[in-house]
């Protein structure tokens, strides 16, 4: 993300009030360029701290290394070569291709599923995060004590033994069985709740907000077009929180479909894998192995692109707890 | 090897079924033959839960025979993974598919709860005659008929021919040489193992049911669990042999090495049910010519004993609103037109006029060598030791059988011992549901 | 900075600068949250709680037994003993976990690493990887006939042990979980450290002082806020370990049980035994003892004295 370019000094005068210009350098944090600010020279680069690092970086990615070059191998090849190397035909298109047809097309239903869910899901969990994390920055409000407690309570409560009590309700409002049954509990994010709170707290000054109030602006109005804004990057930051949520979800789809047309990437990768157990089924672990690497290059995309928003999100976020 | 568990047969043994229809007799009120024909005639829709992959062309047919019926066939889920969805949707009252494919060893469990429906009526105490036995006792339980078979899995070894024949090994015909032979293959070549196994429940008992023992006993509501009877005994000593000299191969079935192994020859023999060859044929093509099909070692020389491993029935929950027409496509599914579609997929019958066939005996299998292998399998299910029963709460049973038994393949734990657990935590668990277990 | 107003519990969100008037005014901007909340979460916590006073059984229907199940959780061997395997976990493998992403990000931090930004994408990538697939794919590399493990010990002899017997099942679970958290922890870390002032480095290097004084002197106390937030959600994930034991089930079933952890057992109680009834009480006894725990977890943390 960043580039190492010095930016302005924390310190230096700004002609804003004071709060806006505190959060303003604070949603900047990462692009400020590291220690050469201060003392006006880098820290010398170090290769041995750079090799020690390195050894976790190998770890971070030689499964990854592993997923990807056995995709390009055939079913054959997968149990008789060195894994972390290729062999035989390289068969990663055909794989690509096959995953794509088997059955019917299926994974691209799925992936388009995944999507829908991501899409509905986590822009409707980033959406409730965002206005309650607001609510408990900026106002007081009966109850506002008991909020937290109770949220982080309920989360600590194993979700297996709430599946079912769950799927009966939702069975009696006819939800199961239906997108709504995977969207409706991802709209939910413990995490993207306290993150906008305090992220809240810090990026947007009571002065502006009980400016815009002088000025007759009403509740809605003064947090569309006034706070909004300057909740952008923790609304990013919460949003790659639940995608990556959503998209991961497994076991509540699990419970609540029934039916492969409305299965997510997880469960129907799940699926490929268990199908080599049932009598006269097909072994398709070469599909299963693609399909994985396909399942998640669409998520590493999305970081890529969006991880210079994340980052200061994240900066004010934490900083303050 | 695999029992039939979690999976193996369901390819076979699968029931899917039925159920709703949408006629008439959804409730109340005693159904008939006739009432089944009407229901074809008015059409209507059901949902069929079902992981059998052959029911899809079945389906397809049906719904092409019969204008107006519509079936949805859903996969959802295998084994267990499909009874705790269709007993949370029994619970829920909603949702509830009207036809459910079941495994036999599961079956009691539904019937005791009333959860699916007796068949009785609709026409199902009739095909009395028509299934092997072993299938057939598995799906009348105490009086009623609560499924029909639609598959079966009279046991066979099949075994590698090329590895036998390489070390000049006989193939085993009683348990005594099959331990034997599992010696001689690890001293003539380390990599090569008379069979794998981790622990699988299906197998252990479908093997203790053929050596006689009976260590569940089943009236009612009143239940005795008892491993230590003969048959139980025979099984465990045998087994502990080939777990104590590391004869069998700690690969786990139904995975990517499991398949790989028996391509590659490292696992020389499988003892299971007859829905094996369909599995060697898709999963294991490089085997082709290698493997044979022989009669399952016996307990006692010159016996010829034998049990069923893994198979499913096809069932019509209760809670169908149509059952009439789940029948009908039952019926269609396991003793009509379906049977020989199913077969022709690679299914295993439990109808004995497809086993008893001569176009189905002398189906020569290019798999196997150009062997008539089904004669193998058909006196196998002639065979079949009568009067074993499962558990009405098998599927439970059936989930903790690797957290006890399964110790003894990873622990200085004796078979008897792991048994002896099991034994303990089913009665435990049977006492809590309600059950009077050995009291 | 908490202040005695702080909002409750766990972990602390900022507190107010200045009293604001009280009013239901903020209920119009936290309410949708918490209703979506109360449909699924806390309804069904109740129902659970409900469910935890019955009984049904398969023969003899449901019936009312009070505080019954329990009284009989308290004794379940079976229980405690998942409990006490994740309590090992979260001892060893979560303070490995948040100690390497912490190192990560100081060296990150510290502006000493050739190639900084691709160190932290890549370490940061695990992330993204859903844990059903990261699960699949460590197990395929676990096994040790066609896996990983297997080409190694072909290549060098047999010399690695088996990663999924039952001795080693918990460390290989704890390497998949902490292969997925390590860039995600690292991730928060580093962004706290990023908006330290840096004029504090500064003046301590001025005063003499060496990196790693000024790493347990300034670096450490300022992200605090974010390592107790970090460890609290570590905690919860830890309780709750489902989805890698009970993936690697199919790869190691006698190593993993069916009781290896809190949430198998309540998954084994209700979706396999129906013992829906002893399940929501086992799940609401762990949720208490969660609670517990987090809540000394961030009391102990947030003390301002270090």
């Amino acid at each position: 993300m960043s580039t190492s370019a010095p930016a302005s000094t924390p310190s230096s005068p700004s002609p804003r009030p004071a709060g806006a210009r505190k959060a303003a350098a604070r949603l900047r944090a990462p692009g400020r360029g590291p220690r050469s600010a201060g003392l006006g020279r880098a820290p010398r680069r170090s290769v041995l701290l750079t090799l020690l690092t390195g050894l976790v970086l190998v770890y971070s990615l030689v499964p990854l290394v592993w997923l990807a070059i056995n995709a390009t191998k055939s079913q054959e090849d997968l149990f008789t070569s060195f894994g972390l190397w290729f062999s035989g035909d390289f068969a990663l298109f055909a794989n690509i291709a096959d995953t794509l047809a088997y059955d019917g097309g299926i994974f691209v239903r799925w992936l388009l599923n995944t999507v829908l869910y991501v899409v509905l899901g986590a822009g409707g969990a980033t959406l409730l995060a965002v206005l309650g994390g607001y609510a408990l920055a900026k106002f007081d409000f009966p109850g506002k004590r008991a909020v937290f407690a109770v949220v982080i309570g309920a989360v600590a409560v194993p979700g297996t033994a709430l599946a079912v009590p769950t799927f009966l309700m939702f069975s009696e409002m006819g939800l199961t069985n239906t997108p709504w049954a995977v969207i409706i509990p991802s709209l939910i994010s413990p995490f993207g709740l306290y993150l906008m709170w305090v992220f809240a707290a810090e990026a947007i000054p009571d002065e502006l907000i009980e400016a815009a109030r002088i000025d007759g602006a009403g509740e809605l109005r003064t947090f569309v077009q006034i706070c909004a804004p300057l909740l952008a990057p923790g609304t990013v930051t919460v949003a790659l929180f639940t995608m990556v949520a959503t998209w991961n979800n497994y076991f509540l789809p699990l419970i609540m479909l029934k039916n492969p047309d409305w299965y997510p990437l997880t469960l129907g990768l799940d699926n490929w894998n268990a199908q080599a157990s049932t009598a006269g089924g097909e072994a398709v672990f070469d599909l299963v192995i693609t399909g994985s690497l396909l399942s998640i290059i669409p998520l590493i995309i999305v970081f890529l692109l969006l991880q210079r928003f994340w980052q200061s999100g994240l900066a004010a976020g934490s900083v303050k707890a | 090897m695999t029992p039939p568990v979690r999976t193996p047969l369901r390819g076979l043994g699968m029931a899917a079924a039925l159920l709703l229809g949408l006629t008439a007799c959804g409730s109340g009120g005693e159904s008939s033959a006739d009432d089944v024909q009407a229901a074809l005639e008015e059409g209507g829709k059901i949902t069929v839960w079902a992981w059998e992959p052959t029911l899809k062309q079945v389906v397809k047919d049906f719904e092409a025979k019969h204008e107006g019926v519509d079936v949805e066939l859903v996969n959802a889920g295998t084994g267990p993974d499909q009874y705790s969805a269709l007993q949370n949707a029994i619970k829920a009252g909603s949702g509830v598919p009207d036809v459910a494919q079941i495994e036999y060893f599961a079956l009691s469990q539904f019937a005791v709860a009333e959860s699916v429906a007796d068949l009785s009526s609709f026409g199902a105490a009739d095909l009395d005659g028509t299934f092997s036995t072993g299938p057939w006792n598995s799906v009348n339980l105490s009086g009623g008929v609560y499924g029909v078979p639609m598959d079966s899995g009279p046991m066979a070894l099949f075994y590698n021919k090329d590895i036998f024949d390489e070390h000049g090994i006989e193939v085993p015909t009683t348990w005594e040489e099959y331990v034997e032979a599992g010696r001689r293959l690890q001293e003539a070549d380390s990599d090569v193992y008379i069979t794998n196994d981790t622990g699988e429940p299906g197998l252990a008992t479908s093997l203790i049911w053929q050596a006689g023992g009976k260590p569940y006993r089943v009236d009612g509501t009143d239940v005795t669990v008892d491993f230590t009877d003969e048959g139980s005994t025979a099984y465990a000593q045998t087994w502990q042999q080939l777990i104590d000299e590391d004869l069998v191969a700690p690969i786990n079935s139904w995975t990517d090495e499991w398949f790989q192994a028996m391509a590659d020859g490292t696992i020389a023999t499988i003892p299971a049910g007859a829905w094996m060859p369909a599995n060697l044929e898709s999963s294991v093509a490089e085997g082709s010519g290698s493997w044979r099909a022989a009669p399952l070692p016996q307990w006692e020389e010159g016996a010829s004993a034998s049990a069923e491993n893994g198979g499913s029935s096809l069932t019509v929950p209760e809670a169908s609103q149509n059952k009439a027409l789940a029948y009908a496509f039952i019926e269609y599914a396991t003793v009509g037109e379906g049977v020989d579609t199913r077969l022709d997929n690679g299914a295993f019958p439990a109808t004995n006029k497809h086993l008893e066939s001569e176009e189905f005996l002398s189906r020569e299998f290019e798999y196997f060598g150009g062997q008539q292998a089904n004669k193998v399998f058909s006196e196998s299910a002639s065979n079949v030791v009568e009067g074993w029963s499962y558990l009405p709460y098998q599927v439970y049973a059936n989930s903790i059988f690797n957290d006890t038994v399964g110790k003894a393949y990873v622990s200085d734990t004796t078979l008897a011992e792991g048994l002896q657990a099991w034994q303990e935590q089913s009665v435990e668990y049977g006492n809590q549901q309600g059950f009077s277990v050995n009291k | 900075m908490t202040t005695p107003t702080a909002p409750a519990p766990v972990a602390a969100g900022p507190s107010p600068r200045r009293s604001r008037r009280r009013s239901w005014t903020g209920w119009a901007f936290i309410g949708p949250f918490m209703a979506v909340f109360a449909l699924v979460f806390l309804a069904p916590i109740a129902y659970s709680v409900y469910l935890s006073l019955f009984r049904d059984q398969l023969i003899g229907g449901n019936t009312f037994v009070g505080l019954e199940n329990y009284t009989q959780a308290l004794v379940d061997a079976q229980f405690w003993g998942a409990l006490g395997r994740v309590s090992l976990f979260l001892a060893v493998q979560v303070p490995i976990m948040l100690f390497l992403a912490l190192l990560v990000a100081l060296a990150i931090d510290s502006g000493r690493l050739y190639g900084r930004d691709f160190f932290r994408v890549s370490i940061f990538l695990p992330y993204a990887v859903p844990a059903v697939v990261a699960t699949l794919m460590w197990g395929f590399m676990y096994g040790n006939r066609f896996g990983l493990v297997g080409n190694i010990n072909d290549a060098f002899g047999p010399t690695l042990p088996d990663p999924l017997s039952p001795d080693l099942v918990l460390a290989s679970i704890g390497n998949i979980v902490t292969w997925e958290f390590v860039g995600y922890n690292m991730l928060i870390f580093y962004s706290a450290l990023r908006v330290v002032p840096h004029t504090l480095y500064e003046a301590a290097q001025i005063d003499g002082a060496g990196q790693l004084r000024i790493i347990t002197a300034i670096k450490l106390p300022a992200i605090r806020g974010a390592l107790v937030i970090a460890t609290i959600f570590s905690i919860i994930g830890s309780f709750q370990l489902f989805n890698e034991p009970s993936i690697l089930r199919h790869l190691a079933p006698n190593a993993i049980t069916t009781d290896f952890t809190p949430n198998l057992y309540t998954f084994s109680l209700a979706f396999r035994g129906q013992q829906h009834n002893y399940a929501a009480t086992v799940a609401i006894i762990m949720g208490l003892i969660t609670m517990a725990i987090a809540y000394a977890v961030q009391l102990r943390g947030m003390r301002k004295d270090v």
